[in-house]
């Protein structure tokens, strides 16, 4: 008869060292804790910097005796990454944090059904709602998004599979592009089309400006994502009589479709929050404006510039609540996008 | 024996040394053949990447239904010749190249032709296998059709035929519409064998088709090309003298001493393998040295 194997993990953490680990980490929670006391630190920061000292210094000394230098060092290192880890992550949670603590009393029912044209930002909060701010900033994002996606992944099958004789100084625009601050795009739209032209305040003026925005983030994403589809690919679609416009609609877009929803995500995220280009041309209107052509239209940013303005405790709740729904707004978006582009490739 | 007056001229103005290969390179049809036209040439086919050139003066004749294995060395330019074979040469940056090839007697490089026709009629088999990603095993093998945008009446039996032929089948039948990605290194292979064979090429290009693939997928894919060789022709590259040496019908051995890579012999494989003529080709062949 054969033994029955159990499946183990010898390389696993015993709970020896589990307890260990956790003493280290209640001993430099309590040093930090003394150390800040007694001396004339103040603030959470310090508790949070003595407590990593602490820990570091703790968990090396701790591994010098057991095991030597270069054990002593890779705990040193490993506790330095955690650090590192944690001072990324902690203003994203701590403005997450502030945002949906101020934000939340804000929030009521009548924000999705009413706008502001029957009310003010000092007016108390039950009042007026966001209503045209959301439609506002949809109609914006849905704009620039037909104007820019196109532009820009064709940029990207350019720069990608044409190699044209532009290569290098399309690809070199379209970096400066990335860098042009959103004032410019803004006053750009002003004084070449809307004063010119349109003289009117629109959706489509401020969707122009914030495509100028999103063309170079799409591009450049969709170019790197292309550039990873692997030759070969290009090659078999080729080899098979199809012609390059054919391969690239049918295998190498294809195959790059999750990378290409990134790019369009992240084209999204650079916009969405844009404030500047449509306190220029979008004249913020407080009523929902259902002509994207013509007409003042209202959006998250403005508003929230508008509210924190007003100066009074109701308007500057407001615009937390404003931030809070651009949020949940782009997050939305977000996961509408990845779900449009998991369902094509599961089908 | 297929000896038409063009090949005989083009033969004459070769060099004395490549001629007596010529000569040996007149390939017997096969009898039980049903592979049509005339097959495929090469007349004085040269090939440069920049000014690096690197194959040189390749004349050889591939009948119609034959199997021809090429050997070599590394870098003696046998993919590059393949590849010049379907236009598939062009595809790298710099790439430049001289010579004909003909396909049943038409020059493939003439002005006005068609290229995406030419790779229509002469299928490639890369190194790697490389199904299409976003696409099912049932759509990778009928992706030709769409790529070419051909019409065909019975897509369903068009599917099972080539999955048959190609040796897949019985291994995919219940799952068409999985991902290509699900497969093993040698059922990708022979998915991809399957997808070249869909647009029923005359003639069909292997470039080391084995060379990723444990030796039970080899033997399986060696099986293919032995079936397949009833109604195609034939070129495939690999390092595996076992391999050409079970598959192939002719063998020509192409070498490089350090300048352009050039056709040393080519002659019936047991010939080749028993009796070479030149001594490089014996040295290649026994392992004494490449």
């Amino acid at each position: 008869m054969s033994t029955t194997a159990i499946p183990t993990k010898p390389w696993a953490k015993s709970p020896r060292d589990r307890i260990i680990g956790f003493s280290f980490f209640f001993a430099a929670i309590a040093f930090s804790y003394f150390f800040v006391a007694a001396t004339e630190m103040k603030g959470k920061l310090a508790y949070a910097f003595i407590f990593f000292l602490a820990y570091a210094l703790i968990s090396s000394t701790f591994s010098f005796i057991n095991r030597g230098r270069q054990a002593a060092k890779d705990a040193f290192v490993s506790a330095l990454v955690a650090l590192g880890a944690v001072v990324t992550v902690a203003p994203i949670v701590s403005i997450l944090a502030t945002v949906l603590q101020k934000g939340i009393p804000g929030l009521h029912f009548g924000i999705l059904s009413n706008d502001m044209s029957m009310a003010t930002p000092t007016d108390p909060i039950p009042t007026g709602g966001l209503l045209h701010a959301i439609t506002g900033t949809l109609t914006l994002v849905t704009l620039s998004l037909i104007l820019s996606v196109p532009i820009g992944i064709l940029t990207a099958l350019y720069l990608t599979e044409i190699k044209g004789k532009f290569v290098g100084p399309i690809r070199f625009l379209v970096q400066a592009m990335s860098g042009v601050p959103s004032i410019v795009a803004g006053l750009f739209i002003l004084s070449a089309v809307l004063y010119p032209i349109t003289k009117n305040y629109s959706a489509l003026m401020g969707a122009l400006a914030l495509t100028i925005l999103m063309i170079p983030t799409i591009a450049r994403t969709s170019e790197e994502v292309l550039l990873l589809i692997p030759n070969e690919l290009r090659e078999a679609g080729t080899a098979l009589g199809g012609t390059q416009w054919r391969t690239v609609a049918m295998i190498v877009v294809p195959a790059a479709r999750s990378g290409l929803m990134t790019a369009i995500i992240l084209g999204i995220a650079r916009i969405a929050g844009e404030t500047a280009p449509l306190l220029l041309l979008t004249g913020g209107g407080d009523k929902v404006n259902s002509n994207p052509f013509s007409g003042s239209v209202g959006s998250l940013p403005y508003y929230i510039w508008k509210s924190f303005l007003a100066g009074s405790p109701e308007s500057i709740t407001r615009a937390w609540t404003g931030l809070l729904v651009l949020m949940i707004v782009v997050l939305i978006l977000f996961i509408s996008a990845r779900a449009l582009s998991n369902r094509k490739i599961s089908k | 024996m297929i000896q038409t007056p063009e090949s005989e001229k083009a033969m004459s103005s070769t060099q004395p040394s490549s001629l007596a290969s010529v000569a040996n390179a007149r390939i017997e049809r096969t009898q039980a053949s049903t592979a049509t036209g005339t097959g495929l040439e090469s007349r004085g086919v040269h090939a440069w990447f920049g000014k690096n050139h690197v194959l040189a003066d390749i004349n050889l004749e591939f009948a119609a239904g034959s199997v021809t294995a090429l050997i070599g060395p590394s870098g003696c330019g046998k993919s590059t010749f393949i590849r010049t074979m379907n236009r598939m040469h062009e595809f790298i940056p710099g790439a430049a190249m001289a010579g004909q090839v003909l396909l049943d007697g038409k020059d493939v490089y003439a002005p006005g032709v068609d290229v995406t026709k030419i790779r229509l009629q002469i299928g490639m088999v890369f190194q790697k296998p490389n199904p299409f990603p976003s696409m099912t095993i049932g759509e990778n093998v009928l992706s030709g059709l769409k790529l070419a945008q051909i019409k065909v009446a019975d897509k369903d039996e068009l599917l099972e035929s080539c999955l048959v032929r190609a040796g897949l089948w019985n291994e995919v039948k219940d799952r068409l519409d999985a991902h290509g990605g699900s497969l093993s290194g040698g059922q990708q292979q022979r998915l991809c064998i399957a997808r070249a064979l869909a647009v029923s090429p005359q003639v069909l290009l292997m470039d080391e088709p084995c060379s990723a693939l444990d030796p039970g997928s080899t033997l399986r894919i060696e099986d293919t090309i032995r079936e397949l060789s009833d109604s195609m022709t034939i070129i495939i590259v690999t390092h595996n003298m076992q391999q050409a040496a079970r598959v192939s019908d002719y063998t020509a051995f192409f070498l490089s001493d350090g300048g352009p890579g050039e056709m040393i012999e080519v002659a019936r494989t047991s010939d080749i393998f028993s009796q070479p003529k030149d001594k490089r080709t014996e040295n290649y062949v026994t392992g004494r040295f490449g």
